[in-house]
């Protein structure tokens, strides 16, 4: 045996290509609608073209006679047999509708399903969903949050007497001292408007009963198997573990398929009614309408300054809309909102007052950022508002807020504890990166030149690695498992169910050079519950910092474990072994070493163990977090707009992230620049839109603006790294980075540009007909 | 009612009866098994069910499989060659060019021809070349370089 000397392996840190990528760049992945099984029918859906509707006779006998049809099933046929859509949020007195599966009497969003159509095609199943016959009586449509709380406002749903789901509050500090001593209160009320997660790859799934042993299998496009393993059963009435949810390749989630949804259990009830595996797939019309929407917050904030500029307190009213039912978050996201409102700074009081609305809507729900988007880009936009009214330089007044890296960890007004940040670093950095000098030079020259030109920052953080269980509605620890194969292979496991973000790789990574195997001989699994038995899945930043710390746990238990069966092979105890290069032997001595495929084989044929050694060489864990990590960073951004057109135009991108310790810096480049795309869609294009009567008007592709490739600038990124202590991979999380970070810094860039002519706020999208108004109303007012 | 069509897919001619509405992504997922090529919106907007149409990038859910009677089609699974990567599809592996994947083959096939019709394309161009195509993960940065990598290969295989 040969003696390696050092860790030379150092996979961790390195920006590796993915083990993943060669199935998908070849079109041999496997993603749910790839799936045939024999005997396999089709469902569509007949969904509500109203958005209120009485629902008063549903006629499948012409969709019945057509070939191929194998049924038609109403809220009749099905509602009895299903339970109710669940929602996990724990939020005091809410009120809510029984979310049946399909439509009872009442159809209550546009797109709402109302009969689900079988057959042994997907075009039969759609031609036969056309000649479903449904007589709606339209009846009265909420959809404006704030005039449903208005007196006299029809209801969304009139057997709860209200269109209040709920109200919550936050606060910290004393409040009203703050408002009492301040100088001034800024005001500004703030739309966060609606939008749609929109995966490129829309939802989708597959059923298969098998009679035999009771057992079903659903293939699902989700983010999160194992917790609909967890609420499934209480939908179709199969044990858990007499269930087997797959996430298969999974087209991107952003949030979209962090859900439990009426299709998936209406698809295993079908299965095991029909005795056929049944698929469904859904289109984009019906993605666009019924999966969960995002953001659409609409807030009056005050904020309470002294004349030097020094922040005393922050107050808040949001109305939330949540739509008409409650998905699996849908209230709680506006609570996320709530915990980290003060932002990366030092704001010693503050009050939040949400009031949940139900509308004639699709549900909104955790779309990428889930409630901290509003708060970074509410606070970020009110610290640019309290300058601008001031006087006082955007930049200096961010730093003079900052709790300093030696004030961590570091307690918030709002309760929450920020386990390490150098906010100022970050900033700094990102300043350098953009040459500020240069930048504000360019801005102010071109202004006098009448060019319009803005530059605008934003100072984030963000609460990531979800979470420590007593802050989560059903446990925030995650699983894993590895094994040594008796050949020295690994195999690892993870509950944690990435959909693009790349842990078969950089669990890889870790795993590597924590065991010392070359990573060729690694293989992680993840997204089958009979693989992975228990887990909590991908949302909320939390696959690598949660996820991958359980995987470190079982390494330092195999490590362990395999340290005892070398001392007795060495006959030494294990005190005198040391565990170096991947292999195991004498503390500093020169002599034999025993490698993992040495051990394995000893563990697993067990002839020759220790007294009282367990055979085998695997070990699985649960990593419950202590705390939630908090990525911050700074994004600059600078614009120019087109005094004809209004255009925005994007001329310097900077960001710098710090996400602590990065385990691949591909990867994270490649969230970072994925996060803010969604960003600049969300700042200069993108709105879901209901007209007054409930009506979707941005359900397709062409309607609902994505950015596309020429939308993206040459981003100019850099980080710092500042470790967490919560974990022991040191990693924060970078999923949702750019996207809660990067809006509020090209909407202060534009206002910023806009702030000549006395704009002092846009809402979003600023797309070019509203920035071409507030260019023209600014003239006429000259 | 079967309409009968021949079309070289990805070097094999295939014969087949079909409906006239059935879709070309669909005769091709469906009747050729060649699940590669994804469907994300059918209205001919994200891209992701590009393919290559007698060498020119189609959107299969555009064009009825009738209409491709007599062509010759490329589908991703047909990029590589004896089993060596197609130098867009390296280039999309050495530069991140992917996250879940489902919008690939069809921004692979867009690049293909757009490194077809501008071998030594600038970012512009690559950026204004895949405005057909939509990806939701990736935000294009690294998309835009794995076509500049793959554009700054030897051409032979292209
Ligand atoms: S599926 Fe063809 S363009 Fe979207
Ligand atoms: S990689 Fe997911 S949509 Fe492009």
């Amino acid at each position: 045996m040969s003696t390696i000397t050092a860790e030379t392996t150092g996979y961790v840190g390195r920006a590796m290509k993915r083990v993943e990528d060669p199935r998908l760049i070849k079109g041999i992945a496997t993603y749910v609608d790839d799936l045939r099984l024999p005997g396999m029918l089709h469902a569509v859906f007949v969904r509500s073209p109203h958005a209120h509707a009485r629902i008063a006779r549903i006629d499948g006998a012409a969709a019945r006679a057509m070939a191929g049809v194998v049924g038609v099933f109403s809220g009749a046929d099905v509602n009895a047999h299903c339970g109710t859509v669940p929602c996990a949020a724990a939020i005091p007195d809410l009120k809510a509708p029984a979310h049946t599966v399909l439509a009872g009497d009442r159809a209550y969003f546009v797109g709402h399903p109302v009969a689900v159509v079988v057959a042994s095609t997907a075009y039969a199943a759609a031609d036969a969903a056309d000649a479903v016959d449904v007589d709606y009586e339209p009846l009265p449509v909420v959809a404006d949050p704030e005039k449903a709380i208005e007196a006299g406002s029809p209801l969304t749903h009139p057997a709860l007497g209200t269109n209040v789901a709920y109200t919550w509050n936050i606060g910290g500090g004393d409040i009203d001292a703050a408002f009492a001593q301040a100088d001034r209160v800024i005001r500004q009320r703030i739309v966060h408007q609606r939008l749609t997660p929109m995966p490129i790859e829309p939802r989708g799934c597959v059923a298969s009963f098998h009679p035999g042993d009771g057992t079903l299998t659903l293939w699902t496009s989700t983010q999160i198997p194992h917790l609909l393993r967890t609420l499934l059963p209480g939908m179709i009435g199969v044990a858990e573990n007499k269930l087997r949810i797959v996430a298969p390749e999974v087209g991107g989630g952003f949030g979209a398929k962090l859900n439990v949804y009426a299709e998936e259990a209406l698809c295993c009830h079908l299965a095991m009614r029909l005795g056929a595996p049944v698929k469904w797939i859904e289109r984009r019309r019906e993605n666009a309408a019924a999966t969960i929407h995002g953001r659409d917050q609409i807030g009056d904030y005050e904020v309470a300054v002294k004349h030097d500029g020094t922040i005393l307190g922050l107050r808040i009213r949001t109305i939330a809309d949540l739509g008409s039912y409650l998905q699996l978050l849908t209230p709680a996201v506006p609570t996320l909102t709530g915990l980290v409102v003060t932002g990366c700074y030092k704001i010693p009081a503050v009050r939040m007052d949400v009031v949940g609305v139900y509308t004639h809507k699709m549900c909104t729900d955790a779309y990428r950022g889930a409630g901290r988007p509003e708060a970074t880009y509410l606070i970020e936009r009110l610290m640019d508002l309290v300058a601008g009214e001031l006087g006082l330089d955007p930049i200096e007044l961010r730093r003079r807020h900052f709790p300093r890296p030696d004030e961590f960890p570091f307690k918030t007004s709002p309760g929450l504890v920020y386990d390490s940040g150098n906010y100022d670093g970050a900033l700094g950095k990102a300043m350098e990166l953009a040459r500020w000098d240069e930048l504000v030079g360019r801005r102010d020259a071109r202004r006098r030149e009448g060019g319009l030109s803005g530059i605008g920052v934003s100072t984030y953080v963000e609460i990531c690695a979800m979470g420590p269980s007593k802050a989560m509605p059903a446990g925030g620890w995650e699983w894993g498992c590895v094994r040594i194969e008796i050949s020295g292979k690994v195999t690892v496991i993870t509950g944690a169910t990435p959909h693009g973000q790349g842990q078969e790789t950089s669990f890889a990574q870790i795993v590597a050079d924590r065991l010392g195997v070359p990573i060729e001989d690694i293989v992680v699994l993840r997204g089958d519950t009979a693989v992975a038995h228990y887990g909590r899945d991908t949302y909320g930043s939390r696959g690598t910092a949660v996820g991958g710390s359980a995987i470190v746990m079982c390494i330092d238990r195999i490590v362990e474990k395999a340290a005892r069966l070398a001392a007795h092979l060495l006959e030494t105890t294990p005190d005198r072994v040391e565990f170096r290069g991947g292999t195991f032997g004498l503390t500093g001595g020169t002599g034999k070493r025993l490698g993992w495929g040495d051990l394995a084989g000893e563990a697993y044929i067990a002839k020759n163990l220790p007294a009282g050694f367990e055979p085998g060489l695997d070990a699985s864990a649960f990593f419950e977090p202590q705390n939630f990590t908090f990525p911050f960073g700074t994004h600059i951004c600078a614009v120019d707009v087109d005094r004809d057109t209004g255009a925005v135009q994007i001329v310097k991108y900077v960001a710098v992230d710090d996400c602590g310790n990065q385990i691949n810096p591909l990867l994270v480049e490649g969230q970072v620049q994925g996060g803010i795309a969604h960003s600049i869609g969300q700042a200069l294009f993108e709105r879901t839109v209901y007209d007054e009567n409930g009506q979707l008007l941005t359900g397709e592709f062409m309607d609902y603006a994505l950015p596309r490739a020429e939308d993206i600038p040459d981003y100019v990124l850099g980080s710092t790294c500042t470790p967490t202590t919560v974990n022991p991979l040191g990693a924060k999380g970078v999923g949702e980075a750019g996207t809660i970070g990067a809006t509020p810094a090209i909407a202060n860039a534009v206002i910023d540009a806009l702030r000549p002519l006395g704009v002092r706020h846009l809402d979003l999208p600023l797309v070019p007909e509203k920035v071409w108004r507030a260019i023209n109303r600014s003239r006429s007012t000259d | 009612m079967g309409v009968p069509i021949q079309i070289r897919v990805n070097d094999t001619l295939r014969k087949h009866e079909v409906e006239p509405r059935l879709l070309l992504v669909h005769y091709l997922r469906e009747v050729c098994g060649l699940t590669g090529t994804h469907v994300g919106c059918e209205t001919s907007i994200c891209g992701a069910c590009t393919v290559l149409v007698d060498g020119k990038a189609v959107k299969s859910c555009t064009m009825f499989a009738v209409q491709a009677d007599g062509c010759a089609v490329t589908t991703i699974e047909g990029l590589a060659v004896d089993g060596s990567l197609h130098p867009v599809q390296q280039g999309f592996w050495e530069r991140h060019g992917l996250q879940c994947g489902f919008c690939t083959p069809g921004m692979i096939m867009s690049a293909v021809q757009l490194l077809d019709d501008r071998p030594q394309p600038s970012r512009e161009e690559i950026a204004h070349g895949l405005r057909g195509n939509l990806c939701r993960c990736t935000g294009y940065s690294h998309i835009i370089e794995a076509v500049a990598h793959a554009a700054n290969q030897p051409r032979a295989r292209r």
